[in-house]
């Protein structure tokens, strides 16, 4: 008895130390019919060439707004950059918004750094409102092939919870939602 | 713009309390206290962040009449956060009220009178789970130069 007590102590210990971080718990992927396109933007990369959301239709697009300075980015990126090469076979890619004041200069180093795979864009105020305000960072919008957010994930989310939201989209045929609701429609 | 409820995360707001007008002596010096807070469950990163790419809370004083000889910013709290990593180290942050007390100097040549003396502070918030862009905040005082 006392043996497993002591088995039942260190199991519970272990599972506080190596934990994984909180999360919020994200919004499950939206049905076809209530899905609404993502905003159309153009924005530059680190050649500044323009890169727009439409470029990516037809693949499932996990859209990542952050900044160097967000700790709770920091958290995803890892994740992110194994997203992108589990699944880019399958018509997946990541696109970081960085919402970063300082632009490139603090962008560049923190890419290197961290060794992100996945192609970064330079975010604006103007495309944030087009997202319905993006304040809070991370702020990840998950979108279908036929070009439609299909879930949004403020704050720090669990792997899980994009892996599923992934796997979902790509098992799923492209414009099986025709009809969809325009991004500026109620 | 696009239907989405982002509005919950709100970026939050530290507040700075009036500070009384200060007299001051031509040639001396002074020290002026800035007190201000954070809601909580928010927190700004510490004047000396433990990582370079992270924000420092700053005082910065842009104009007015006496002249900045030092700043003493609050000590800062060594926590964890549930975002982080069990490897990460603790962040250097501070939360709720605090201080930033600044040492001024009167030059001798100062115009006699009130006169305001003006300055920005910066500061970057999170919450347990997100993150949200750096804010600057006036900070003014009246000076009574005598």
């Amino acid at each position: 008895m006392l043996k497993l007590l002591l088995i039942a102590s260190v199991a519970v210990i272990l599972g506080l130390v190596f934990r994984a971080p909180e999360t919020r718990a994200g919004s499950p992927v939206k049905d076809n019919k209530d899905r609404k396109h993502a905003p159309e933007f153009a924005l530059k990369d680190a050649n500044g060439k323009l890169v727009h959301l439409s470029d990516y239709r037809g693949k499932v697009v996990l859209l990542d707004f952050w900044a160097t300075w967000c700790g709770p980015c920091g958290i995803e990126i890892p994740w992110f950059e194994e997203f992108e090469r589990k699944y880019k076979d399958r018509g997946f890619e990541v696109l970081g918004v960085s919402m970063d004041d300082d632009g490139w200069k603090a962008i560049n180093p923190f890419v290197t750094d961290k060794k992100i795979n996945y192609r970064i864009v330079l975010g604006d105020d103007v495309t944030g409102e087009q997202y319905g305000g993006v304040e809070a960072l991370p702020t990840t919008f998950v979108i279908d092939r036929d070009g439609r957010i299909a879930s949004v994930h403020v704050g720090l989310t669990s792997r899980k919870d994009f892996e599923d939201a992934i796997e979902k989209l790509l098992e799923a045929a492209p414009n099986a939602g025709r009809g969809a609701k325009r991004a500026d429609e109620s | 713009m696009l239907a989405v409820a982002l509005s919950a995360q709100m970026s939050p707001n530290l507040t700075v309390s009036p500070i009384p007008t200060i007299k001051v002596t031509k040639g001396a010096a002074t020290v002026v206290t800035v007190k201000a807070s954070l809601p909580a469950g928010y927190h700004a990163n510490s004047n000396k962040p433990t990582e370079s790419y992270l924000i420092p809370l700053t005082l910065k004083w842009t104009a007015g009449p006496l002249q900045m000889d030092s700043i003493a910013y609050p000590p800062p709290k060594s926590e964890r956060f549930p975002f982080q990593q069990p490897t990460d180290k603790p962040l250097s942050v501070i939360t709720g009220e605090f201080s930033i007390a600044t040492k001024f100097k009167v030059p001798a040549t100062a115009p006699s009178g009130p006169a305001a003396e003006t300055g920005v502070l910066r500061y970057q918030a999170c919450d347990n789970k997100a993150c949200y862009p750096p804010k600057n905040v006036p900070v003014n005082i009246t000076v009574s130069v005598e």
